[in-house]
Order: C-alpha cells, then sequence, then structure tokens
C-alpha cells in the first residue's frame, strides 16, 4: 500500500468512480419516481369534486383551507404582503342580492375541461391531465402571469418571495405560479384530496365524474347543482349545489 | 432629381456623450432593479395576486405599441409611395427597432423567471396568443432589419418597396396580436373586446408618430441638420389625425360596454367612481394625451410652431402611457364578477390596490432610456440620418 498516487491516476480513478456514481444515482432516481405512478392517466376518468354549500360550516371551510395549507405547505410566507400571499383555497361569504341569502364556499381551481389558463400559457406550463386535474408545470413556468389574468376564479397564486422547508411531494418555487393541484399526488395512490378528507360529512364529495357507480356521479344526478360562471362554458370539474 | 444623401452623426461632442451617459445610467438603474426584484422575489413590488402586471408591463407594452407605429412612417412611403417620407425611412425602421427591443427587455425582466428565456423559445403552445406575439415580436426584427438593409443597399433598392409592404403587413398582425393579450381574455370585465386589437393599432399609430417625430426634430436640431416645415407640418398633421382616431375607438370602446349590462360596474368604476383610474382616465387619457395635443397642432396660435409640436408629441405619450395603466391596472383592480346575481361579502372583491413600486417604475424608464440610446448610438455608426430635409430637398424629389 505504499504506492504513490500519481496524478493520472487519480484522475482515472475518480473520474470512473463519478461516472459509476451517475450511472447507478440517476437509474435510482428514475425508478424511484417511476414507482409511483405506474399506470398511465386516461382520460376514461375525470376527477371531480361536488361542494354543498347547506351542509358545509364555516369551520369546515376554515379547516379545508387548514388542511390544504398542511398537505401542500403554504401560507407561511413570511415577507409577501396579505394580497401577496398565495391562496390555493379561500373561504367566500356570497348574500344573493334578492333573495339576501347567505352561503359560504370553499372556492379553489375549479379544474375545467376548457381552461383559460391552460390556454394562454406560452410554454404549455399551465396543462391539463387527462383525468381533467389542471396543473402548473414548475419547471416550464416562466413567472409571466398570463394565466393569472385569464382564470376567471382568482384561482392562482405567485409566488413572491423565496421558499424554505417544502414539502417534498410538492415542490413550489419562487416566481412560479401555482394552484389547487386537487392533491394529485394523493389521488394517484387513490387517496381524496386533503381538503376532502378534513371534512368528516357528505358535505364534500370526491370522486370519478363518469363513474356512474361513484357518490359524486349519482348525487349529482339527483341534487340540483351550479358551476361557478357557468356562462363561460368551461365545464368546471368543482361543482356547487345549495348556491 | 436630386438624391437625399444620408451621413452619420458625429458623435463627438459633450452634449452627445452627456446623454448618453445619462441615458446609460436609467438603464443601470434598470437592471440594477430588475435584479433586486428577481433577488428577492416579488414581494418587493407592488404587485401581487391580484394586480398581477404592473407598472413594468405598462412600459413593455406601451414600447412595443409604440414600436410598431413608429414604423409607419417608412410604411407611408413604401406602402403609399409618398416620396416626402421616403428620407425618413431608414430612421423609421431604426426607431421602430429600438422601441421593440426595449419592451421585450422590460416584459422579459419583469417574469418571475428571466433565466428561463430558452423555455419560451423551446416550448410553443399555438393555442397562447403570447407564444403568437413572440414569433411576432421575433420576426418583426427580421423583416425591418432585411427592409433596412435593402434600404442601405443601392442595389438593392429597388425592393425595397416591397419589402416594405411586408413590413407593414407584420407589424398589422403584430399590433393586434398585442391588443389581442388583452381582448381574447374572458375572466376580466374591462378586456374580453375584439375592440382592443384595432384600437392597439390606432394607438400605436399615434404613439410611434409621437415617439419618431421627438427623436426627428432633436436629432436635426443637435446636429444641425435643416429640417423643413413641408416635413414637419406633414406629419403634424398626421399626428393630430391619429390622435383623433384614438379618441374615436376610446369613444366607442366605452359606449360599447356601457350598453352591456353586464360591464356597466366596470364601465361606471373607470368613467365615473374608480378615484385614482377615473382621474387617470379624464385628466390624463382625454384630456392631456388627446384634446390639448390636437389644439396645440390644430389651434392657429400654435399651428406650425415646432416647441408646440414637440410639446404635443410628449403630451401623447405621457397620455398613452397613462392610457395603458388604466386598461392594464384599471382592468384588474375591478374585480372579476364570479357571482352574477350575487354579493361577496367576504374572501375575494372589492377594488385591488396597488402603488407602483420604486424598482418597476426605473425598470419601465429604463426601457424608454434603451430606446433611445439604441437610436442615439446607431446613428453614429450607421447613417440612418438625412444630411438635409429642408424644402427645397425633399420636394424636389
Amino acid at each position: 500500500m505504499n504506492k504513490t498516487l500519481n496524478r493520472r491516476d487519480f484522475i482515472k480513478t475518480t473520474s470512473a468512480t463519478t461516472i459509476g456514481v451517475a450511472t447507478v444515482a440517476s437509474g435510482i432516481t428514475l425508478t424511484t419516481f417511476a414507482s409511483t405512478n405506474k399506470v398511465p392517466v386516461t382520460n376514461e376518468k375525470r376527477w371531480g369534486m361536488l361542494i354543498d354549500t347547506n351542509k358545509l360550516t364555516e369551520a369546515g371551510i376554515d379547516g379545508m383551507v387548514s388542511a390544504c395549507q398542511e398537505e401542500q405547505g403554504w401560507g407561511s410566507e413570511l415577507h409577501s404582503t396579505g394580497s401577496q400571499k398565495p391562496g390555493w383555497i379561500k373561504k367566500l361569504k356570497v348574500k344573493d342580492k334578492a333573495t339576501g341569502k347567505v352561503s359560504n364556499l370553499a372556492l379553489m381551481c375549479q379544474h375545467c375541461e376548457e381552461p383559460p389558463c391552460v390556454d394562454v400559457c406560452p410554454t404549455n406550463a399551465s396543462m391539463k391531465r387527462e383525468d381533467g386535474i389542471v396543473l402548473v408545470d414548475k419547471h416550464l413556468c416562466i413567472g409571466c402571469r398570463y394565466c393569472m389574468m385569464a382564470c376567471p376564479y382568482d384561482a392562482r397564486s405567485f409566488v413572491h418571495e423565496a421558499l424554505r422547508n417544502q414539502k417534498e411531494h410538492m415542490p413550489r418555487g419562487k416566481g412560479t405560479v401555482e394552484s389547487c393541484t386537487m392533491c394529485v399526488h394523493k389521488v394517484d395512490k387513490g387517496e381524496v384530496p386533503a381538503c376532502v378528507a378534513s371534512v368528516n360529512s357528505d358535505a364534500v364529495i370526491f370522486g370519478d365524474l363518469y363513474d356512474a357507480s361513484s357518490k359524486i356521479n349519482q348525487t349529482l344526478r339527483t341534487v340540483q347543482s351550479a358551476q361557478i360562471r357557468a356562462d363561460l362554458n368551461l365545464n368546471t370539474g368543482v361543482r356547487y349545489s345549495g348556491i | 432629381m436630386s438624391n437625399i444623401r444620408f451621413e452619420q452623426i458625429e458623435g463627438k461632442s459633450l452634449g452627445f456623450y452627456a446623454l448618453v451617459a445619462g441615458l446609460g445610467g436609467l438603464v443601470l438603474a434598470a437592471l440594477g432593479s430588475a435584479y433586486y426584484m428577481e433577488h428577492h422575489g416579488h414581494f418587493v413590488t407592488g404587485m401581487s395576486n391580484r394586480i398581477v402586471w404592473g407598472m413594468p408591463h405598462v412600459f413593455a407594452l406601451f414600447l412595443i405599441v409604440t414600436a410598431s407605429g413608429a414604423l409607419n412612417v417608412a410604411s407611408i412611403s413604401s406602402v403609399f409611395n409618398k416620396k416626402l417620407y421616403k428620407p425618413l425611412s431608414r430612421l423609421s425602421g431604426l426607431v421602430a427597432l429600438s422601441l421593440l427591443a426595449s419592451g421585450l427587455m422590460v416584459l422579459v425582466l419583469d417574469l418571475g423567471h428571466p433565466d428561463r428565456l430558452i423555455v419560451v423559445m423551446t416550448e410553443y403552445n399555438f393555442k397562447s396568443i403570447f407564444a403568437w406575439n413572440i414569433i411576432l415580436y421575433n420576426g418583426f426584427f427580421v423583416v425591418v432589419a432585411v427592409y433596412l438593409w435593402l434600404l442601405f443597399e443601392r442595389r438593392m433598392n429597388k425592393f425595397s418597396r416591397k419589402a416594405g409592404l411586408v413590413a407593414f403587413g407584420w407589424r398589422l398582425i403584430l399590433t393586434t396580436g398585442t391588443g389581442s393579450i388583452f381582448g381574447f381574455l374572458v375572466a376580466k370585465q374591462a378586456y374580453d373586446a375584439v375592440i382592443m386589437a384595432p384600437m392597439f393599432i390606432i394607438m400605436s399609430f399615434a404613439f410611434g408618430l409621437a415617439f419618431f417625430i421627438l427623436i426627428l426634430i432633436s436629432s436635426c436640431q443637435w446636429t444641425n441638420r435643416p429640417l423643413g416645415d413641408a416635413v414637419v407640418n406633414r406629419l403634424s398633421n398626421l399626428l393630430g389625425v391619429f390622435v383623433a382616431a384614438v379618441m374615436y375607438f376610446v369613444t366607442v370602446y366605452h359606449l360599447g360596454n356601457l350598453y352591456l349590462a353586464e360591464n356597466t360596474g366596470v364601465e361606471n368604476f373607470i368613467l365615473f367612481d374608480g378615484g385614482i383610474y377615473t382621474k387617470l382616465f379624464w385628466y390624463g387619457q382625454i384630456i392631456l394625451g388627446g384634446f390639448i395635443p390636437m389644439a396645440l397642432i390644430y389651434h392657429p396660435a400654435t399651428k406650425g410652431n415646432r416647441s408646440m409640436l414637440g410639446l404635443a408629441s410628449v403630451l401623447i405619450i405621457i397620455g398613452g402611457l397613462i392610457q395603458l395603466y388604466v386598461i392594464i391596472i384599471g382592468g384588474q383592480a375591478y374585480p372579476m364578477e364570479l357571482f352574477p346575481g350575487k354579493e361577496i361579502l367576504e374572501g375575494y372583491g372589492g377594488v385591488a390596490q396597488y402603488s407602483a413600486s420604486l424598482p418597476e417604475i426605473f425598470l419601465g424608464i429604463g426601457g424608454v432610456a434603451l430606446a433611445i440610446i439604441a437610436v442615439t448610438f446607431l446613428v453614429k455608426f450607421l447613417a440612418f440620418l438625412p444630411e438635409s430635409l429642408a424644402d427645397n430637398v425633399v420636394q424636389n424629389k
């Protein structure tokens, strides 16, 4: 072991090791990601949500907002002002001008079938999955905010500052746009979105709109429901009853 | 028939260096501001999730709209074969390119991720007006550059008219694209009106010509080149017509919106009770940027007076910036109609607040400075400016 290491040997050894580690490591990373979602998403499903404003209490909506913050890791920004802070989901109080009836509801990305944000995005960062979930690809987003101009639901937020302690499943980034992902990371594993899980009643139903045996499909057949700004013909995935 | 001679400016005077230094300072301030905003994130700006486009966009869109308008002088010469405008073609092309480059600089430096510019070039969504605009802007550089080359290269002069025609067509499509950024937005009450595309075209005519006139008068004066009344009066008349046309379009746009019940809210906001936006609309856009310049151009007491024409041009530019501020910021400040027939008590609504931060303003002003500095430098290195625009020179042609 008294062999002295000359420069050429050193370069040879380290290069070989680096290449070896890089090859193995990249393989590991690829497999890790692939294993989370083996079945490609198809348009045979359309994920949706039905929010019953008669059953959902104000405390219930607050719980949905907290659950979303907890799950996705937004809301603890240090520098952003009130209107700069992200709001993936928010509580709205609405009064009918004629009857005076007040309804409370949770408003988030409505996961439109014809999303204006996807139409206007110059780089295809705003996109709709085959199963109807509308997402932002944080690697393609250049932060132009045109999608925010186009969204009729005020559902998108721009990250105004550098972030810390992000959730592993939800990378966010300064200078990009974000919105409700319908907890796609949970849905792909067969779970329901965090906000839906936080409501311990059928005030919020999540499921496949196309599946005739699903609870959401069956409920939508029997109760009167509405889409927000139905006049825009966007065919939203999130529906409301009681408003 | 005399030939128009073009010559570079000397560019050695103290005034020249002072101008370049002053403008350079403004450009550096803009770059510094952009770095500051990118480094900290946009929380240091006045922009928010409600007012997502702020002062940088007002300046950027103004510069882009003005760029296509500045090319008009060249178009009148090539498309409509007006000989009087021929000597101005080169400068017109140069001003157009400089303005567009500056507008794009401001737009790009405000992005959340200016470092991802390559993504803009490689990922196209052909349904997006923005993506189309990227193609139109890049194409504009190529078309106008080729046009300028044909003008400069004597052997190629004979093709310049055809290239001018292409450039004219291209610029019309380009401004249609810029206007459509807003015209095709269904979400906001103030936008979603197809008239915005032609309105932006006519705005570009007025702002572009005003900018061109200022550059022309000042460069002729500072380099002691004769500039006859024939050219100046013709441009002045044209400017008056353009300003009147802008006001016509603004009237039709607002009357049309007032007629639709769904848009009366936003119309009342802009025209009557929108606070700062109402003031800016009436005092800034209509009076300062419309009526006063028209009076200066057409009133017998001031007609033909170059200083007054210069003043009118400055007012048109200020009025134009105010018009874009009212459209862009005012249009966002007014809340969207989420629930027609219902009132939102909590969670959303109300007029969004916005006050531009200093870095945003510096970035915008730096854009204007960059356009002027580019023109100043390039007229030194290439023969863009005619030696004389005296009446006997231009009219004998």
